[in-house]
C-alpha cells in the first residue's frame, strides 16, 4: 500500500502537484487526469527526480522520500519512462541484466530472473539480439521487462502504451495485469488509454491541476460526474 | 557471474582466431622483417591505441569528452620517467604505479564532469591539457637528474639526461616493441572486462539517460570517476611505456593540439568498439610516419585529411571504421557474388 499526505511540489510559481493526498491500496492503480494535471510529476518525485515542498510518501510502511534517489532501485522501485529509455548499444539481456545487477537481488539467479522476466513480457527476439535492432513493440517490451526484474514492489508505468497499435495495447494489457500476481508488485499505471485502465486497474485515481479529484473502483471513477467533466468530456463512451 | 544465454558460437570462435592471428604476426612476424624505424613507429601505434581507447571509453561507452587525453598521457610520461630516475623498482611495478598516480590525477580532472557534460566538459578538459603543456615547457620536462626532482645542469643536452630505463630483459628496439604490445594487449584485455561486464552496463545505461540510469539504480557518481579512474590508468601505463621508448622524453612532444588530434583519429576508427582504438592508434602513428619518413610529403597535411575523415565519420558512419569498413565489406562480397552469378549464368546460356 502508498499512501500519499499532503504532497506538494513547487517550481518558481507552478505547483504541479498541489496538497495532494491519495492510496494507492494495491494491485495495479490506474492514475489518470488531462494533460498537465501533474502525473508524471508524481512519478518524478517517487523516483527522487523532484523533492516535493511538502507532504509525506509512505510506501509499505517506508518513508520513501528520506530515501536517496539510486537506492529506490534497491527498495524495488522501477519505472518506465514516456521517452523510450532501453538502451540500445545492448542486447536484450544485457538491458534487463542491468536492472537486476543493482537491486540487489542475488547474483546466483541473475540469469534465471532476467530470462523470466523476458519470457514474462511474451519477447519472441532472442536475448541476444541488440535492442537497437528491434521494433517499436519489442523495445516497449523490454522496457517493461526490466521493469519487473529483480523483486520489485512498486512499479511505475508511464504511458506504456503511448503509440502502439491496439493488438500490441491487448497483449501489453495482458502482461501489465498479470503483474501483481507474479511479482507481488504494486503497479500504478498512467494512461490516456482508458480502455487500458479500465482492463488493467482494480482503482484509479484521477488528479487535476495537482489536486485528487476522484479515487476509488475504476469503473465507479470513470463514471464519476466530476472525471467526466475534467477529463474525459461528457461524451467519453466507457 | 551470470553467464549470458549465448553459447560460444562460431563468431566467438572466429573473431578469437583472428585476434590470436594478429597478435601472433605483431609479436612474431613484423619484427623479423620491418626496419627499426617501423618498428619503434609500431610501438608508437600501440602506446596510441591505449591511448585512443581511453578515449573510448569515456565517450563511446559513458558519453563524457574528454579532450585532455594526451595531456594525461604526457603526464604519465613524466612520473614514469621521474619515477624511473629516482627509484630502482623493476619495470612492471612502475608501470603500475605510475598507472595508478595517473589514475588519481585523471579521477580530480574528471570531477567536473560529475556536474559538467557535452561541451563544458570538453572545454575543460581541453584547458587541462593546456595547463599541462604549458607546465611541462615551464619546468623543462624532464630535467633527468638525480632523485626524483633533480635539474641536470644543461638539460637541453641530451647526453646529460640519463634515459629512461627499460625492463632488462627488453633493452633493444624489438625486443622492446613487444614487451610494449603485450603490455597493451594486457589493458586492451582490461577494458573489455569492463565493458562486457556489470560497469560496462551501467556506463550504457547513463550514456542512454542519466534519469533512467538514476531510477535504475545506478551511482551515477560512482561509475563515471570508475570510468576516468580506468581510463587514465590505462593512458598513465601507456605514458611509461612511451617514456622508455624515447628515452628522453621531450616536453615539445605533447602538443596542446595533440589531445585533439587523438580524439578526431579516436573518432574516425570508432569509438564503440575496441578495434576503433586499433584503428584511431595506426591512424594517429602510423600514417604521420608514412607521410613524412617514407613519402616526404609534409605531415601537417593530415590535419586537414583527420578533419575530413572526422566530417565524413560524424555525417555518415557514427561507429567510425571499425564498424564501417566490415559492413562495406561484407556489401561489397555480396556484389562480387552476385556478379559472379550473372556472368555464369550468361555462360551457360547458349549463344
Amino acid at each position: 500500500m502508498i499512501t500519499v499526505e499532503h504532497l506538494t511540489v513547487r517550481f518558481a510559481g507552478v505547483t504541479p502537484i498541489d496538497d495532494m493526498s491519495v492510496v494507492f491500496p494495491g494491485g495495479t492503480c490506474g492514475l489518470i487526469g488531462p494533460n498537465g494535471a501533474g502525473k508524471t510529476t508524481f512519478f518524478n518525485v517517487l523516483s527522487g527526480f523532484v523533492k516535493p515542498v511538502a507532504g509525506t510518501i509512505t510506501a509499505f510502511g517506508d518513508n520513501l522520500l528520506k530515501m536517496a534517489d539510486f537506492r529506490r532501485a534497491r527498495w524495488g522501485l522501477r519505472r518506465t519512462f514516456q521517452t523510450e529509455m532501453a538502451i540500445e548499444r545492448l542486447s536484450v539481456f544485457d538491458n534487463v541484466a542491468m536492472i537486476h545487477e543493482h537491486s540487489g537481488a542475488k547474483r546466483s539467479s541473475r540469469r534465471g530472473d532476467v530470462l523470466a522476466a523476458i519470457d514474462f513480457v511474451g519477447l519472441e527476439a532472442p536475448p541476444r539480439a541488440r535492442v537497437g535492432g528491434l521494433g517499436a513493440r519489442e523495445r516497449r517490451l523490454v522496457e517493461v521487462a526490466r521493469a519487473v526484474v529483480g523483486r520489485p514492489r512498486l512499479v511505475l508505468l508511464d504511458e506504456p502504451a503511448a503509440g502502439l497499435p491496439d493488438e500490441e495495447t491487448e497483449h501489453l494489457s495482458r502482461v501489465i495485469q498479470r503483474i501483481p500476481d507474479e511479482f507481488g508488485a504494486l503497479v500504478i499505471l498512467v494512461d490516456h488509454d482508458m480502455s487500458l485502465v479500465s482492463a488493467c486497474c482494480e482503482s484509479t485515481a484521477v488528479v487535476d491541476f495537482g489536486k485528487l479529484i476522484a479515487s476509488g473502483p475504476t469503473a465507479e471513477v470513470l463514471r464519476n460526474e466530476h472525471v467526466m467533466r475534467a477529463y474525459l468530456g461528457t461524451e467519453a463512451q466507457i | 557471474m551470470a553467464r549470458v544465454p549465448i553459447d560460444v558460437g562460431r563468431g566467438t570462435l572466429v573473431r578469437g582466431a583472428v585476434i590470436g592471428a594478429l597478435l601472433a604476426f605483431a609479436l612474431a612476424g613484423l619484427p623479423a622483417f620491418a626496419g627499426a624505424d617501423w618498428i619503434t613507429t609500431f610501438t608508437s601505434v600501440a602506446i596510441y591505441s591505449v591511448t585512443a581507447l581511453g578515449f573510448g571509453v569515456l565517450y563511446g561507452r559513458v558519453g563524457m569528452i574528454s579532450l585532455g587525453q594526451v595531456a594525461l598521457l604526457s603526464v604519465g610520461c613524466w612520473v614514469g620517467a621521474r619515477l624511473s630516475y629516482a627509484s630502482s623498482m623493476p619495470f612492471p611495478i612502475l608501470l603500475l604505479v605510475v598507472g595508478l598516480i595517473t589514475c588519481v590525477i585523471g579521477v580530480l580532472v574528471g570531477l567536473p564532469a560529475l556536474r559538467l557534460s557535452g561541451l563544458y566538459l570538453a572545454l575543460i578538459t581541453l584547458m587541462f591539457a593546456g595547463a599541462t603543456t604549458v607546465v611541462l615547457s615551464v619546468i623543462d620536462f624532464p630535467n633527468g637528474g638525480g632523485g626524483f626532482t633533480a635539474r641536470s645542469a644543461n638539460p637541453t643536452l641530451a647526453t646529460e639526461t640519463p634515459p629512461v630505463r627499460r625492463p632488462s630483459w627488453a633493452t633493444g628496439d624489438a625486443a622492446y616493441y613487444r614487451y610494449t604490445v603485450i603490455v597493451c594487449a594486457i589493458l586492451f584485455l582490461l577494458a573489455l572486462v569492463h565493458v562486457s561486464s556489470k560497469p560496462g552496463r551501467a556506463w550504457a545505461s547513463i550514456r542512454e539517460s542519466e534519469p533512467a540510469a538514476l531510477s535504475a539504480g545506478v551511482n551515477i557518481t560512482l561509475y563515471k570517476l570508475w570510468a576516468f579512474a580506468l581510463a587514465s590508468f590505462m593512458t598513465g601505463v601507456s605514458g611509461c611505456l612511451l617514456a622508455a621508448q624515447v628515452g628522453v622524453p621531450r616536453a615539445i612532444t605533447f602538443q596542446t593540439q595533440d589531445s585533439l588530434t587523438l580524439a578526431a583519429t579516436a573518432l574516425i576508427g570508432g569509438i564503440f568498439s575496441l578495434w576503433g582504438a586499433v584503428v584511431g592508434g595506426v591512424f594517429n602513428q602510423l600514417l604521420p610516419f608514412l607521410f613524412q619518413a617514407q613519402w616526404g610529403v609534409n605531415a601537417n597535411f593530415l590535419l586537414i585529411i583527420f578533419g575530413a575523415g572526422l566530417l565524413q565519420v560524424l555525417l555518415t558512419a557514427p561507429g567510425g571504421l571499425a564498424e564501417q569498413f566490415p559492413k562495406d565489406m561484407a556489401k561489397l562480397g555480396r556484389l562480387a557474388v552476385r556478379g559472379i552469378r550473372a556472368a555464369s549464368r550468361r555462360k551457360r546460356r547458349p549463344a
